[in-house]
């Protein structure tokens, strides 16, 4: 029994955001178009709204992150909300505590938002399945399954250098069966009307059936990369290089990894993304990763807009019902 | 005690009976069926007027968690939980904690069920010492305990030496071996089939060669070994056509299916939904339709519950962290029933399924209305559709994927050894 798409309420509007799957893409769209309005505040001298001011948004990381956090973290503050951090991979749950009792108990604290990053599929949906109606949920990231203001983000920074998604070639390369990254950036594609999205991958990082959601699959970078306009590089996992998956990081670079080379394959004024933390020489040559058709660095920037996108879009939610 | 059930359509698939029919209870037996014997004078009438009286269901696949997982369920809420789902006989798998591998505890299990006057209960006896997989049992002493066959629920023996001398050593005396086809390598730390909905939401996978792998193995030794095997929750459309196979050309091999394999796939996980987290997983829907062609034409023998009740808390994380398994014995009947209706059989076919189909697996005489036999009995409305809600469930375990659903098939009266055990 399928129900109703859980990140939206009765209206069709979002009141958690848990994943790009499923979702309009009239509200991807309001999304991006919203980050747009909060790029120049980023670049203000004083680089704050008071949208959010006496909202308490939690960030609770399961799962080590610093970068992620963080981007939240000034996301959060540049709306003026109160922005409070566990790190709850070193507390509660190490004490036995259940991620539905930890959540309570913060629930209790008159929490308005979580951001949740755990290392297990699926945790922030059953979070959002489980608090107040009045509280959302922002998903930082749930083990291999999605992460979506990474995509959004990657959305973002698409349509600036690309504008029209109707007419491009979008490849994504790496690691596909562990990357939450992937999930949702090939679930934003496909809605946003992108008409070729492919994986680039060897068989043992490809999740099965994943032509499925819609992507087209290969093994080769030579013809993988053929007529590309955009390149989304994926991070491996440095205990994904040994054992059962791979050969080796060495291999792995000669076949998969990014180089002037490689990418001289793609269309010439191609795009090349990466999510971040690069492993250099491993997916990606320092020499792309610093080159012209790198945007990687802008990304970063755009990340802080886009999730204050979603933040006052969440929140914003919440006013119009106390309202009513 | 004398009963006289009147009124009901008594349905026997065993001894072929489809009609009105009468039937008398004398000390703990069957009487007589259609007129009374001499000088019948019953204590208690039973009026079973638009019910079905058929025999007690026999299930494969029951966990009572007991000794050792009290928390999750008890002996007390498990076997109530039997009889109010119609059962009266049920086959209990070792991986309890301890394992049934000595025959004191499996007297102790069959001295504390035969105290609680319920269904009967047939433990099956741990293949190898802890299930560990490296040294055989005293399965001969196991057999005067009470155990009736032996088994090794966790997947497949580690090692294949020694569970070919398993398979000998159970020949020797003629004891069957149930095996639940798994290789545990291919396994590892999957939690979903390894499809399109495991792709979608990002969990671990089990490919289906974890199961036809192990099937595989089974059947040569098997073959080996003359050892009569029955497999336990076959998942894939593939393993059953080996199952198939190895039939065709000559092999004793039986197998059953879970009530929710014959009815789900792994598209109902929806979003992380824990009650459908399972072993084997949910698989596709081709296995799930080859699953429910596979039990009318004969490949699977049986239905059973996969009765495994779990604590509430344990279902309430992510998917991946939840405990596995479903309450089932209440769900056995109306989930064989459904699929009987959307399959249009006539009901003794689907009621073999779940009575004499299934004794004789176990090797154990129930699963009919013979006279002479014992009174073990179900009376059920078959018209009368209720709600699975946590309310109406007597199992300890309260999670199933099928919780709200309405489903047919009421039980309304259970009788064990001439005894009404349960009233609805």
């Amino acid at each position: 029994m399928i129900n109703r798409n859980p990140q939206l309420d009765e209206q069709g509007a979002l009141q958690h955001l848990l994943t790009t799957e499923g979702l309009p893409a009239s509200i991807l769209l309001q999304i991006l178009d919203t980050a747009e309005s909060f790029v120049g505040v980023t670049e203000r001298d004083v680089k704050k709204v008071p949208l959010l001011r006496g909202k308490s948004i939690f960030n609770l990381f399961f799962e080590p992150s610093t970068r992620t956090r963080t981007t939240f973290e000034i996301a959060a503050k540049r709306l003026s909300a109160d922005v409070i951090n566990l790190n709850i991979a070193v507390s509660a749950q190490s004490k036995g505590e259940t991620l539905l009792d930890t959540v309570n108990n913060l629930s209790a604290m008159n929490a308005d938002m979580f951001v949740v990053r755990h290392s297990q599929s699926g945790a922030a949906h059953l979070i959002a399945k489980h608090v107040r109606s009045d509280i959302h949920v922002i998903n930082a990231g749930d083990g291999s399954h999605a992460h979506p203001t990474q995509a959004l983000l990657d959305m973002f920074t698409i349509r600036r250098y690309k504008q029209d998604f109707r007419k491009l070639r979008v490849a994504i390369i790496g690691d596909i069966l562990h990357s939450r990254v992937a999930r949702s950036q090939i679930h934003a594609l496909t809605t946003l009307g992108v008409p070729e999205v492919r994986v680039i991958a060897p068989k043992t990082l490809l999740p099965r059936m994943v032509e499925r959601l819609g992507v087209h699959v290969y093994h080769d970078m030579t013809q993988g990369l053929k007529d590309i306009d955009v390149l989304m590089m994926l991070r491996l996992q440095s205990e994904r290089m040994k054992g059962a998956n791979l050969p080796s990081q060495e291999e792995y670079f000669k076949y998969y990894g990014l180089t002037p080379e490689k990418l001289l394959l793609a269309h010439h004024d191609a795009i090349v993304m990466h999510p971040g933390p690069m492993n250099r020489g491993v997916e990606i040559d320092s020499a792309v990763a610093d080159g012209k058709q790198s945007v990687i660095l802008p990304q970063v920037t755009f990340g802080i807009a886009v999730r204050m996108a979603v933040m006052s879009i969440l929140a914003g939610q919440s006013v119009a019902r106390s309202a009513e | 005690m004398k009963i006289h059930i009147k009124n009901g359509r008594l349905i026997d698939p065993k001894n072929d009976v489809d009609a009105i029919q009468d039937i008398f209870i004398a000390k703990g037996k069957i009487a007589a069926i259609g007129s009374p014997p001499g000088e019948f004078e019953a204590n208690r009438v039973i009026d079973a007027q638009s019910l079905i009286v058929c025999p007690g269901l026999v299930d494969l696949s029951v966990r009572l968690r007991e000794p050792g997982f009290e928390y999750k369920a008890t002996l007390e809420s498990e076997m109530a939980a039997a009889v109010a789902g119609g059962i009266t006989s049920i086959a209990c798998p070792p991986d309890t904690d301890p394992p049934l591998d000595e025959p004191g505890l499996v007297e102790m299990l069959k001295h504390r069920a035969k105290s609680l006057n319920q269904a009967h209960v047939y433990p099956i006896g741990a293949l190898t010492q802890g299930l560990q997989g490296e040294r055989l049992t005293e399965m001969a002493e196991l057999n005067d305990a009470g155990c009736v066959v032996f088994g090794q629920p966790d997947g497949l023996l580690p090692n294949l030496r020694v569970l070919m001398q398993a398979m000998r050593y159970a020949s020797t005396f003629g004891f069957s071996v149930w095996l639940y086809p798994q290789e545990l390598g291919l396994t590892g730390d999957g939690v979903a089939h390894d499809g399109e909905v495991a792709t979608r939401l990002g969990l671990p996978t089990i490919p289906v060669c974890a199961e036809t792998i192990a099937i595989s193995n089974i059947i040569l030794l098997a073959w080996e070994t003359g050892v009569q095997v029955h497999l336990c929750r076959v998942s894939s459309a593939e393993g059953l056509a080996m199952i198939r196979s190895a039939r065709q050309q000559g092999l004793p091999l039986t197998c059953d299916v879970s009530i929710n394999h014959l009815h789900l796939s792994d598209m109902d996980i929806g979003f992380f939904d824990t009650n459908c987290h399972l072993m084997p997983p949910l698989r596709g829907f081709s296995d799930r339709d080859a699953l429910r062609s596979g039990l009318l034409n004969g490949t699977i023998d049986a239905i059973c519950s996969d009765h495994a009740p779990v604590d509430e808390d344990a279902k309430l994380l992510p998917f991946g962290q939840s405990d596995i398994g479903a309450t089932g014995v209440e769900l056995l009947l109306p989930l064989a029933l459904k699929w009987g209706m959307e399959m249009r059989l006539p009901l003794n076919r689907v009621l073999a399924k779940i009575t004499t189909d299934p004794a004789r697996i176990l090797k154990i005489d129930a699963g009919h209305l013979s006279v002479d036999s014992a009174a073990d009995i179900c009376i059920f409305d078959p018209d009368n559709y209720w709600k699975v809600t946590a309310a109406a469930i007597h199992s300890q375990g309260k999670n199933t994927p099928f919780i709200g659903m309405e489903l047919p098939g009421s039980v309304q009266y259970t009788l064990v050894n001439g005894q009404v055990v349960y009233q609805r």
